[in-house]
């Protein structure tokens, strides 16, 4: 009855939507607004054809790549930059600088290092995507509190143990909003870097959709960026939730009190 | 000069914990704070000891120094004739905020058993010993909670449980019982004596409560306001066996913390001991 309510209010939004659209699009035919019916048979035409393998697997492995490996740079250079002092004080200043780039300009500079790879198209991703990560795990490894890393230090939990059992612990939740930031931005830096240049992905096929004016496909396309992206944030969230179980447990604790 | 003071005619060390003209002088942006200015003092081995002294006379201070999360800015700090530089092995240390001195992240058990995990214990002499540390605080029934599941007592229970675990030989207690409800604080007071005379450790207790040192301790050892010197070192001659009611009923408990309380007072009004300013204990 509970999971029942939940999908009710989890679909109530879009199914109202779907109807707005279709309505809007009984009398006049727009040319470049496909109804729900002639969308919904381009999509499955489109999409689950060969175009899956060579054009939807490769972006979302593209993009999975690029995603994890700055999750993991950003992490590691953010508790090493978090935890030793000189090493913040010599990379804060230019890491300001590397970060107010936006990513996209980085495209034609790393399309002239690496060439239109999938090296390329991963680094795009990752160039954007490490900030938020970086950044917010220096902020949650300096903030881990002065009582709790007394505890450790007079256990003997030093070095690798610190790093395991207190410092990454305590910046999970900074880490993982981080990671939130991170995958919005894989998303839509995947597209980006399979726009320049390129002959297969997704954001490269609804580029040459929308060129050949095969409009309903061109939508299609762009509902797919909407599904994954829908997909990532409830992964995201169930991981969430498992790692930060503790957290959310005693904020509502101490918000009772 | 030292070794004739820490260092008895057999070659063992006389003192457990010698703290040797110990001076803390923070460094701020706002100037210099002396939160310690000269303490001298020394605990045998298996004595239970109280340190009083007002709130701002830099007992926590003095407590970092000596479990080595800090360096003192002069003197020193020997733990079995060992000059202590950095955490030693046989310390453990109860904070006052028992709500920050916990891994939220780990439940009850885990807790209690990290320090033995990190320190390479086998398996089963750790589940042994984390069996009895619960069990000795009396949470045995909750090794599966997280700590802020529980009540504060009780997480304070978990760190005495950490600390157990350790098995310390020196225990030091930074005012674990300050920010506990006055029902559940009489019963880890008598928890601590059992304890220590199970164990038969050194304790360093620190508080500030006057009936609270004069209860617990067998030597409350009482602390001027800052800057900070021993102002009187005193031996608690009261029963070994101890009891809430009858023990604080006792004359002679009275005439205790009658007599402490005095020595603070006159602390307050910046009263030094003969002994304070020059270098001997
Ligand atoms: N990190 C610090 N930096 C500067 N001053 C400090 C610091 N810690 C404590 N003090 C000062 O040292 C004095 C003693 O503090 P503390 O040791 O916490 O006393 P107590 O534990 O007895 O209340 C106080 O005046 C306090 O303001
Ligand atoms: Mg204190």
């Amino acid at each position: 009855m509970k999971a029942l309510k939940t999908l009710g209010y989890i679909l109530a939004l879009p199914v109202l939507l779907v109807l707005a659209w279709w309505a809007s699009t009984l009398g006049a035919v727009n040319f470049f607004v496909p109804t729900p019916a002639t969308l919904a048979a381009k999509f499955g035409e489109v999409w689950f054809g060969p175009r899956f393998f060579s054009d939807v697997l490769p972006s979302i492995g593209r993009l999975l790549v690029g995603v994890v490996a700055a999750i993991v740079i950003g992490v590691v250079g953010g508790v090493l930059i978090g935890s030793v002092r000189w090493l913040r004080a010599l990379l804060e200043p230019t890491l300001e600088f590397f970060r107010a780039i936006p990513p996209p300009v980085l495209v034609p500079v790393l399309i002239l290092l690496m060439g239109i790879t999938d090296g390329m198209k991963v680094a795009v991703i990752i160039s954007g995507c490490v900030w938020p990560v970086l950044l917010n795990t220096i902020e949650g490894v300096r903030a881990v509190d002065g009582v709790l890393s007394d505890s450790a230090h007079t256990y003997g939990i030093d070095g690798w143990a610190r790093v395991r059992y207190l410092v990454l612990p305590s910046a999970s939740p900074q880490i993982m909003a981080g990671v939130r930031q991170s995958l919005s931005l894989g998303l839509i830096l995947m597209v980006i870097s399979e726009m320049f240049a390129s002959s297969s992905g997704l954001g490269f096929t609804i580029v040459q959709f929308q060129r050949s004016f095969a409009i309903p496909e061109m939508w299609s396309g762009i509902v797919v960026l909407g599904l994954l992206g829908v997909a990532m944030s409830f992964i995201f969230q169930w991981a969430e939730r498992n790692i930060l179980r503790w957290y959310h447990g005693q904020k509502e604790v101490e918000n009772a009190a | 000069m030292q070794p004739d003071t820490t260092a008895s005619p057999s070659g063992k060390p006389a003192a457990m914990l010698s703290v040797r003209r110990l001076k803390k002088v923070y460094q701020t942006d706002g100037g210099d704070v002396e939160a310690v200015r000269n303490l001298t003092f020394d605990l045998r081995a298996g004595e239970l000891a109280c340190l009083v002294g007002p709130s701002g006379s830099g007992k926590t201070t003095l407590l970092k120094c000596i479990s080595g999360l800090m360096a003192p800015t002069e003197g020193e700090v020997l733990l079995d004739g060992k000059r202590v530089s950095g955490p030693p092995k046989k310390m453990a240390v109860v904070f006052q905020e028992y709500g920050r001195s916990l891994f939220p992240w780990m439940r009850v058990r885990e807790n209690v058993d990290l320090p033995l995990k990190n320190q390479g214990v086998p398996k089963g002499e750790r589940d042994r010993l984390v069996d009895d540390a619960l069990e000795a605080v009396g949470l045995s029934h909750v090794p599966r909670s997280y700590p802020w599941q529980l009540s504060g007592g009780m997480q304070q229970r978990v760190a005495i449980a950490r600390a157990i675990a350790y098995q310390p030989e020196v225990l030091l207690m930074d005012e674990p019982f300050a920010a506990v409800d006055a029902q559940t604080r009489a019963d880890l007071e008598d928890l601590i004596r059992t304890v220590w005379k199970k164990l038969g450790i050194t304790v360093l207790f620190v508080t500030h409560d006057i009936d609270e040192s004069v209860y617990l301790g067998e030597r409350v050892i009482i602390l001027s306001s800052s800057p900070t010197v021993v102002q009187e070192d005193i031996v608690i001659d009261l029963p070994e066996q101890r009891d809430q009611l009858n023990t604080r009923a006792l004359p002679r408990f009275t005439e205790l913390r009658h007599h402490v309380y005095e020595q603070i007072q006159i602390a307050k009004k910046g009263h030094r001991p003969a002994s304070a300013g020059a270098d001997v204990a």
